[in-house]
Order: C-alpha cells, then structure tokens, then sequence
C-alpha cells in the first residue's frame, strides 16, 4: 500500500514541449493529503496542460509525477496499470455539455465506472450511486434523467458524483466552476467543501477566478507562460502577492473601488 | 438627462418548436445621454433578449409588444433604410469575436464594410478611418493588422477590433453583450478601461450585460438586475453592492466568492435560474426567496420607486436595510426551493 502520511502527489521537474513552444517548465510541487491547491493563471500559461500530464491525457516531456505513491509519467504497461491510475486521479472538466454521454443518465455513467473500477454486487453499486447523488445533491429523479434535461449546475454535480464514483484521492477541477450561474457557482463549491470535508480528498484547481480559488485552496500556485512565478498560501498570495504579474492578475479583478486602468498592459 | 433610450413594458415570445415561449416578461427601462447602464442576471433572465429587441436583432418569428423608443423613433416600425440607419446608430459588441466575424476576410473587409456600402465612403479613406479606429482602441502598427485574417489575432485583440468597427459607424448607443467574459481578466481589465474612455470621450450611451456585479458597478451610472425575464431592480451601480433594494439582488452579491476573504460557507441561492416561460405564477423569485411569504405567491409584482432606485417586490420597504445583514434571519426556511 503507498504511504498514507507522505504527499498524495508529487510533481517534480515537469517540463512539457509542443514543437518548438515549451508549454510547461520545471514544475515542482507537492500536495498533502485533504489539500487543495490551486494553480492559476491566464490563457496558454500551461496550467491546463499541467492538469492533462497529471490525469494522463499528455505524456511529459520530462520530469516526474508521482500520484498515491506509483510513478505515472510514463505511459501505463497495461489496461490493468491504466486502470489503477484512473482510480486514483480524477478530473472535471470545464464543460458539463461534452463531458456527458447525451445518451447515457447520471445514475448509470456513475453505475459504469463502479463496474470498471470496484467489485460490488448490484445492490451495493445501487447503494453507492445513491449516497454519491446525496452528496452532490441530486435526487433519484435527476440521477434518472438524460443530460439534455438537466440544467448546467447539475450536469457539473453528476460529472462531480462519476469522478468521485473511484474514490480517487485527488480530484482536478479544470475550471469546473467556471461555466455557472452565479448561484449555482455557489451551490457548486459548497457541495466541494462538503465532499473534502466527509472524505478527505485532495483538490488540485485549476481557474482564472481568483475569488473561487480564494474560497476553496489552501495554496496556490501561479503561472506565467509555463513557469511558476510566485507560490504560497493562497490568502498571503492575494492579499499580499509579491511577483509583479500576480499584483497585475490581483489588481484587475473588479471589486468595490475598482476602475480598470489602460496602464496595466501596454497596448500588444 | 433626458433619455436617449426608452424600453416600455417590453414582452418577448419566441416560436419554439410549435408553441410560443415568453422569453421577456413587461421589462422597463430608460437610458439617458452619455449613461452606461448594466443590465445583470443569469442564464435564461432575458438580458440579451432586452438588447436584440432594442438593436431589431431578434429571430425570425419572434413577437413583441410594448414599446422600444430610441432618439425620439418607435424602432419597432423601423423598416428597410430606416432599420439600417437604426442599426449603424446602435452598435453591438457580442461576448464571443470569432462567431462574429467572417473568417476568411481581412480585417480591412469586416471593418469598412459597412462604411462603404452605407455611407458610400471611398475605399482609401475608410480605410485611414479604420486604421485610426485601431491606434484608438490601442493596437499597435494598425496597417498590418488590417491586412492580416481574423484567426492571426488574439481574442483580446480581436474584441478590440470589434469595438473598434463599431465606433465606426458613430453609434449613440453601444450595446456590449458580455463583450468581455471571455477575455483574461487582465485583458478585461485592458478592454473595459478602453470601452470607458472612448465611451466618454463620445459621448456615448451603453447597456452593459454582464452577469458580473462588481464589473457592472465599476463601469455603469446605473445597473438594472433581470430574474425570469423581468427587470427586478434599477439601482445607482455602486449602491446595487453594498444597499440593495431586492432580496434576488441581495442573493447575487452574496452568492459570489469575495476575493479577499474566504466565507466559512458562501450563501447560495437554493433551486436554479428559470426563463420567464417556466417562472411560476405571482412573484418569480418566491421559490429561492429567503424573505417570502405568502402573500408573495398570490399576484404578480409591479415594479415600484423606492430610494431613488426601482423595485419589483412588494416586501422590499419593510426589508429596507436588511437585506445584506447576516444577522437577519429569513421569515421561512430556506427548503422553500424545488431543486
């Protein structure tokens, strides 16, 4: 069994290329169990991608990552290794439109990865999938319906209650509150402590939004064009961010008082 | 300020497969000379519906009554030249820049087409006149970037480009429909900093839909919040944050994470967002209201004056102050809500 005391992941040198475009630089970080950390920055900063390397869906260029103890920057051996990773990370995607199977209803896309994943009998998958909809917050009627006839903020929960189905240890949340009404945002990210809370799981969230990044990370991470610039706690970073492009990230976000300013960026 | 723009009692039915969906529901609202008013609301509350009924942009099909005045002219008997010229004195500015343009012509092309086939300006001065449109909307090297193709650019740049060609026209009114939801936050910043000195600069009119409050209160006079196809409040936009008049208002502020501090639990608003066709009957927040009672259910709500702002809830005087005050218990439990 991994240890149980030591980092739930654990990232080291990782370094992403695309042609000639170095996507992803020397990342190193480490995440506790029952942690959430967010990595944040703006479009092509490489923070997604650094998202894709730790689920598996972009191989590294070079560096380690190491989830639950097993090395996972090399391509799994076999169905049964690929298999085991995907137990162990999750991801919800931004998206609750295209992250569904329109044909398929929550309670069986979550039904599905119970078979793949865990040796239960019908009654016990049965069990399961109601205590996750709890959890979420849906009821059987929602659980039973197709995609098409739910809402955003409950197509996201059921993408939410599928990833948690493996009883993964860190769950990644590219931008999974992003696409959502205000009041279902909320709803969302309630529903997220709630989760971290009961199960001790580890958030790695990726977002642009530094006020949800406030409310659910303990650290953060931030990126520029590949690199990390700047990394702490996530209240010291933004109350006090040090390096200049995370004051510039801080200061555009609006709020009371606020004026955007045409000083902030030369015109490219 | 007298008012350039007057929306009055304004309903919308869309034909959809077969039977009519309202999708506005009897919204009021004015705009006056040189104002930006915010129009804030979720998915479904009608806040591009308000701004396609006012720029006669609206589908096929589509029915609509009450009244949209704009510079003194009913503009919803506008027809043929009279529409096109109503068109090019109302400029919209959409959320996504690349639904919006014809990817495989220049720059050049999308920007002077309407100066040269409306206004019959020769080919090298809509030219120069686009150019100056860029070097004010701060791009660089403006000669280049008229030559180049719609997916050479950044989607910063290219929302520029936008609001640079509506300009170009000499609007009164610039309708921006989330014009920078899409953008990084810093090139949001950029964005809404230029959108606001060329606004005043001009002169100009805006509606700025948003579903972001704090954006809204930094940039408009006046912020008008839509729920289920109705207006439910106009306030001063920085009151709207800190002094709200309406409990779904009150629910938006609260709702939101703050930046600079973390809630033990935020407040979110029970059950979802519903469209003016499936709203219930009597007041259209009263399921995820924390403040209703009974009486509520019973009739529609009209939008009265309260504090200088307007109010559509009949509740509002009596909570007056309280709204925002975490103290304040609500009058019934918050299950009240389906979903």
């Amino acid at each position: 069994m991994p240890d149980t005391d030591g980092p739930v992941l654990s990232v080291s040198g990782l370094r992403k290329v695309f042609g000639t475009q170095v996507a992803v630089d020397d990342m190193t970080f480490e995440l506790a169990p029952g942690r959430s950390l967010a990595i944040v920055g703006e479009s092509g900063s490489g923070k997604t991608t650094v998202a894709r390397m730790v689920v598996g869906l972009e191989r590294p260029t070079a560096g380690t990552i190491v989830a639950c103890g097993r090395d996972r920057s090399r391509p799994a051996r076999n169905a049964r290794e690929r298999t085991l990773r995907g137990r162990e990370v999750q991801i919800v995607f931004q998206d609750p439109y295209s992250s569904l199977d329109p044909r398929q209803s929550g309670t069986a896309a979550v039904d599905e990865v119970l078979r793949v994943h865990h040796d239960h009998d019908a009654a016990t998958r049965r069990r399961i999938v109601g205590e996750l909809a709890d959890l979420v917050g849906l009821d059987q009627r929602q659980m039973d319906a197709l995609p098409r006839a739910l809402s955003g903020g409950q197509r996201q929960r059921v993408a939410i209650a599928r990833a948690l189905a493996t009883e993964p240890k860190v769950l990644i949340l590219d931008e999974s509150v992003a696409a959502l009404d205000v009041s279902i945002q909320a709803q969302v990210l309630n529903v997220l402590a709630d989760i971290r809370d009961e199960r001790g799981i580890s958030y790695v969230l990726i977002s642009h939004d530094l006020a949800v990044v406030r409310q659910l990370t303990e650290d953060v991470l931030v990126m520029q064009r590949g690199v990390v610039v700047e990394r702490g706690r996530t209240a010291d970073v933004l109350d006090a961010p040090q390096h200049a492009y995370t004051r510039m990230l801080r200061a555009s976000v609006p709020g009371p008082g606020w004026k955007p300013t045409r000083t902030l960026r030369r015109p490219a | 300020m007298s008012a350039l723009l007057e929306v009055r009692d304004l309903t919308v039915r869309l034909r959809v497969g077969g039977t009519d969906r309202e999708v506005i529901t009897g919204t009021t609202l004015e705009i006056g000379e040189g104002e930006a008013m915010g129009l804030v609301g979720e998915s479904g509350s009608g806040k591009s519906m308000t701004a396609k009924a006012i720029a006669r942009l609206l589908p096929a099909g589509a029915r609509v009554e009450g009244s949209v005045r704009f510079a003194g002219t009913d503009v919803l008997g506008l027809s043929g030249a009279d529409l096109r010229r109503h068109r090019a004195k109302v400029a919209v500015v959409f959320q996504d820049p690349r639904a919006h343009i014809n990817p495989v012509r220049r720059i050049e092309d999308f920007m002077t087409e309407s100066l040269r086939t409306l206004e019959d300006v020769p080919r090298a001065q809509a030219r120069t006149r686009a150019a100056d449109a860029l070097e004010e909307v701060g791009i660089d090297d403006p000669a280049r970037r008229l030559r180049q193709f719609p997916h050479e650019l950044s989607g910063g740049m290219l929302q520029r480009v936008m609001i640079a060609t509506a300009l170009l026209s000499q609007p009164l009114l610039l309708l921006a429909d989330e014009c920078t939801t899409a953008l990084d936050v810093t090139t949001q910043a950029e964005v809404m900093a230029i959108l606001d000195d060329l606004r005043r600069d001009r002169g100009l009119s805006m509606l700025f839909i948003t579903h972001d409050l704090e954006l809204a209160g930094a940039v408009c006079d006046r912020t008008s919040v839509m729920y289920a196809g109705q207006v439910v409040e106009t306030s001063a936009a920085h009151r709207l944050h800190a002094d709200p008049l309406h409990p779904y208002s009150a629910a938006l502020v609260q709702a939101r994470p703050d930046v600079t501090s973390t809630a033990e639990r935020l407040v979110a608003i029970p059950g979802r967002p519903v469209s003016a066709f499936e709203a219930p009957a009597g007041c259209r927040f009263a399921p995820r209201c924390p403040h209703v009672l009974d009486g509520c259910r019973g009739h529609e709500q009209t939008l009265v004056d309260l504090d200088a702002g307007r109010v559509r809830c009949e509740r509002a005087a009596a909570l007056r102050g309280r709204l925002l005050d975490p103290t304040e218990s609500p009058t019934e439990s918050e299950e009240t809500a389906d979903a």
